[in-house]
């Protein structure tokens, strides 16, 4: 009992002695040195093939603009995590927090502790839907109102909009699944799509085994299926290896009828091999290194005071010209490529 | 010497003078009080948990599920709390419900008589699964008044509210364990469960009520996660039980039962407190921690193994 | 005696495989369609091969949960030498990831049997390790489907057999291989009567001069080899390797598997034809929830009540048997 009450003062001791020196450390940092700018960028996961080429656009907009960039992400998507990641940047006082929110809602409390201190705080890729105000402004990767409507048009123009089809998400309450689910109801209503039919709609979880049993089940349940759209690039991955398998592409040995045709979003390496092969026509995703450029230079601009966002207002990125801000201060990076066998061999990401 | 160089709180709180020395040299920003306080938040959580795994682990058994209880008390309370219960009603049925999967656990362990890691294996998926069906992947909020309690400070002592709770169930639950009769059977069931059988101890009744104990413990820090992040999702803390039990090993707990202390816990957990904050702070990769945080793990349990070899009296 | 309950275990488990299917199909016939049953047969393999591993390990009384971490740490390395050597043989990778699997499974061995470090401890560690691992090793950059080479993926769909057009894919070869392997091992070899001495009864396999700490350290290498061979298969099967997801969580559904297969989880017995119907159930389990449009967000719920379900059944089992035995 004894020492465990000597090493119990021992570590108050340990306290008390920071306690004491840390007047001398704060006051010594609390201007960032050299006039450098900090920014640090906080993507969804680590590991992750997409926001790994986000990263690259912010490593290449912060080195033309002389700033200091550093990028740290949790294990998995997941919301807790990321709060004390962003704890850790405010006290290292960085000037622009970029962050991919893996949670619309949870993180509210620590970004207002962020702006706060100053901090320009802005959300790239999933935004705080509902959430807006604990963030300065919000990047997208492109005009998400029409992300719906444009693959619909590229799965009916490869089905001659005519059968029945299905789609395969990530998560029930994924945000940008569900509003671009809702887009492509809507856009089924017009006349031109009288004849396509959605018959169902199922979740893989972003879990390639999940996607795959999911996939293999709509095959199974809808013999005269005609066409998938998987707008998430782990679903479309492990569709696409499974379709394979399954030998029911157009053309394929089992294929019945005209054969099934998928589509979706995803970064091109991972479907390279199949639009090679033939399993997959063609496929879209706008540019997420334009988005890590643009995003990096607003929070740059904006922690300047050189832009305020603000419905309507503009602003001018060195490398992408001149965007303006939607609804909500959200900017949008460009619009979405379309990859086929003509061009996918240009892209390596 | 030789008695303090074995004693379970040795190795923890030379490491944590140690981390602390590294900390201030290898970050300008670690040494702030205000800072290292407001990061005890997700710490004092996780010593809630360690509190209950020190008793578990020193019994001789262990509970893998703890964390997946966490979440499920997190998700019960903002659910009960969205139907309209109040808050306090709500919180109180919570940290119930933890108990009431701990005394799941118990039952099987201590009277089904099936071994603790299978069961809590089990219940790690089950009670995780049980949030998930509960929420789906949606998060659900909590009323405003109730968030925030990690960002109120004690009066006088000026530490947050939640860590303040942690250390005030240290002290007690450290006296129960080293001054009580129910803590002597503790540490008896775990040396030699047979022999204190035959002591009169009543076996299974203990074994149960530890589990109750780890399960409450947990469904308070489910509480507390709610009153921080200010919404609760199923995946809250995953992966939190492998962080607990490493501190407890850590802190000089033998894995194989029998032997450890409260303070030893104790001081484990602020030293992997102040090792994670470092590497965040460091924005050392996720990965990387993940593979510090398991390399901990065994190395500490390789470690108390030795202590416990030498400091066991000699056999002629 | 024991054969016996052995035997009713397969049976009790074999009727459970027959029911659950004859149910869901009966509610959903398209469950019989080809698609379907290669859906289910394509699901079974992963899983058999790391569940005839885990099946020696938890004869011994151990556990191993570090298996979905290796499944990934061995696919990421293995894809990262397919990534630098395109033309490289099937059977030179297939030795690597088998290699790679052994030397993990080695480090757990080690640890256990020879540092006495428990079982769950261990390999509770290295779940986390290796799969820290896989990121450090990888950058955080997957392996995508055009490093893969297509002779891989095509195990999932050719194979040397094909029965009234439907193939019996390599995948599923392999699987019947392990399956094979586990069979040789518990019922032909000394090291199998070993692993079930040691699971009944330690302290008296010591005395009867079992060599303890060697018997134990090959169980655990030869999970690694297995679940490092897995590795190999999940690459085929699912045409790229993430860092993140390749086996994460797979601990659960393969131990899951291997206790309702039969295996007591206080040690000592458990056998192959019974975990094999146990991957079986759950692969039917999964195919059908998924044509019968079960969300998702219950399946770990259903994991985790499957393994307490077979615990309470054992316990309950044995009990009865005690009863008998008294009486």
């Amino acid at each position: 009992m004894r020492n465990s009450l000597l090493i119990l003062s021992l570590a108050a001791m340990a306290l008390v002695g920071c306690q004491r020196s840390t007047d001398g450390a704060s006051s010594g940092s609390t201007t960032s040195s050299g006039g450098q700018l900090k920014i640090v960028y906080i993507p969804k996961n680590s590991g992750n093939p997409y926001f790994n080429e986000v990263v690259r656009g912010f490593e290449e907009a912060a080195k033309a603009a002389g700033a200091d960039f550093t990028t740290t992400a949790p294990a998995t998507a997941e919301a807790t995590s990321q709060i004390d990641l962003i704890k850790a940047q405010i006290q290292r006082r960085v000037d622009v927090i970029a962050i991919s929110a893996n949670s619309p809602d949870a993180l509210n409390v620590v970004l207002d502790e962020a702006k706060a201190a100053g901090i320009a705080v802005i959300t790239v890729d999933s935004d705080l839907v509902g959430n807006e105000s604990h963030r300065d402004a919000a990047v997208v990767p492109t005009d998400f109102t029409k992300v719906g409507e444009s693959q619909i048009e590229l799965l009916g123009s490869q089905i001659n909009y005519e059968g029945e089809i299905a789609i395969l998400s990530a998560t029930r309450d994924a945000p940008n699944q569900n509003s671009w689910i809702e887009g492509m109801n809507e856009t089924l209503k017009q006349p031109k799509y009288a004849k396509m039919k959605l018959v169902e709609t199922v979740y893989g979880d972003d879990e390639p085994q999940k996607s795959t049993t999911e996939f293999e089940a709509l095959l199974a349940k809808h013999p005269t299926l005609r066409g998938v759209v998987s707008p998430t690039s782990v679903g479309l991955a492990a569709a696409a290896q499974a379709l394979a398998t399954a030998e029911a592409y157009p053309g394929g040995a089992k294929a019945n009828g005209p054969g099934l045709m998928l589509t979706g979003l995803s970064t091109p390496n991972q479907l390279k091999k199949f639009v090679q092969d033939g399993v997959v026509k063609g496929f879209q995703l706008w540019s997420p290194y334009d988005m890590g450029v643009l995003a990096c230079n607003l929070g740059i601009a904006i922690k300047k005071g050189e832009v305020t966002p603000k419905e309507g207002a503009e602003f001018e990125d060195p490398k992408l010209g001149k965007v303006a801000f939607g609804k909500n201060n959200v900017l949008s990076a460009g619009p979405l490529v379309t990859f086929d066998k003509s061009n996918i061999d240009k892209y390596n990401f | 010497m030789r008695k303090i160089l074995t004693r379970p709180e040795f190795v923890p709180a030379v490491l944590l003078i140690l981390a602390f020395i590294a900390g201030t040299i290898q970050s300008p920003y670690f040494l702030d009080v205000r800072y290292l306080l407001d990061s005890t938040g997700p710490y004092a959580e996780t010593g809630l948990l360690v509190i209950g795994l020190t008793f578990v682990i020193i019994s001789g058994n262990i509970d893998l599920s703890v964390a997946s209880n966490l979440a499920f008390v997190a998700c019960a309370t903002a659910k009960l709390a969205q139907i309209g219960l109040p808050m306090p009603a709500a919180a109180t049925i919570g940290v119930l419900i933890g108990g009431l999967l701990g005394a799941f656990n118990g039952a099987l362990v201590a009277y089904a008589k099936l071994p603790s890691f299978l069961v809590t294996l089990g219940t790690l998926a089950l009670f995780r699964g049980m949030a998930q069906a509960l929420m789906g992947s949606a998060s659900v909020q909590v009323p405003s008044s109730f968030v925030g309690a990690d960002r109120l400070d004690l009066p006088l002592l000026g530490v947050p509210l939640p860590f303040g709770i942690m250390i005030v169930f240290v002290v007690v639950l450290g006296l129960t364990l080293h001054r009580t009769i129910f803590g002597r059977w503790t540490f008896a069931v775990g040396t030699n469960e047979e022999a204190a059988f035959f002591a009169s101890v009543p076996t299974p009744a203990v074994k149960f009520r530890i589990f109750v104990l780890a399960g409450l413990l947990a469904g308070l820090a489910g509480v507390l996660i709610d009153s921080r992040l200010g919404v609760a999702r199923f995946d809250h803390a995953r992966g939190l039980e492998l962080e607990a039990i490493t501190a407890v090993v850590l802190g000089g707990v033998s894995i194989t039962g029998g032997r450890g202390s409260m303070i030893g816990s104790l001081l484990a957990l602020l030293l992997i407190a102040v090792l994670k904050t470092q590497m965040i702070l460091a924005n050392i990769t996720s990965e990387v921690q993940l593979t510090v945080t398991g390399t901990l793990l065994i190395v500490a349990v390789a470690i108390t193994g030795v202590a416990t070899r030498l400091s066991a009296p000699r056999k002629a | 005696m024991l054969a016996k309950v052995a035997k009713s275990r397969e049976m009790r488990t074999l009727i459970l495989v027959i029911l659950v299917f004859a149910i869901a199909a009966f509610k959903e016939p398209r469950l019989l369609s080809a698609s379907s049953i290669s859906s289910i047969l394509l699901w079974i393999p992963l899983l058999t091969v790391m569940a005839v591993g885990q099946m020696l390990v938890i004869v011994t009384r151990g556990i191993d949960v570090s298996v979905g971490s290796m499944l990934g740490l061995s696919g990421m390395l293995t894809g990262m030498l397919f990534r630098a050597h395109p033309d490289l043989n099937l059977a030179l990778g297939a030795g690597a990831s088998l290699g790679i699997g052994a030397v993990l499974g080695l480090i757990n061995g080690g640890l256990i049997a020879w540092a006495k470090i428990p079982p769950i401890i261990t390999t509770l560690g290295t779940l986390s390790v290796y799969r820290g691992l896989t990121f450090i090793v990888s950058g955080g950059h997957q392996i995508d489907s055009n490093n893969i080479p297509s002779a891989l993926t095509e195990w999932s769909l050719r194979g040397p057999v094909t029965i009234g057009g439907v193939t019996l894919p390599w995948l599923l070869v392999f699987a019947l291989l392990a399956v094979g392997l586990g069979y040789f091992l518990t019922n032909k070899t000394v090291l199998g009567r070993n692993l079930y001495a040691i699971g009944s009864r330690p302290e008296a396999a010591h005395l009867r001069g079992v060599p303890v700490g060697k018997s134990v350290f090959a169980c655990y290498v030869i999970c690694g080899a297995l679940a490092g061979f897995a590795g190999l298969l999940y690459a085929s099967r699912y045409g790229f390797v993430n860092p993140a997801t390749a086996g994460s969580g797979m601990e659960l559904t393969v131990i899951a598997a291997t206790v309702i297969g039969g295996c007591d989880v206080k040690g000592g017995s458990g056998s192959v034809g019974g975990v094999l119907l146990g991957c079986i159930l759950l692969g039917v389990v999964n195919v059908a929830l998924a044509v019968l449009g079960v969300a998702a967000d219950w399946q770990v719920l259903v994991y985790g009540s499957v393994i307490l379900i077979a615990l309470g059944l054992d316990a309950f089992a044995s009990r009865r048997q005690a009863k008998e035995v008294a009486a």
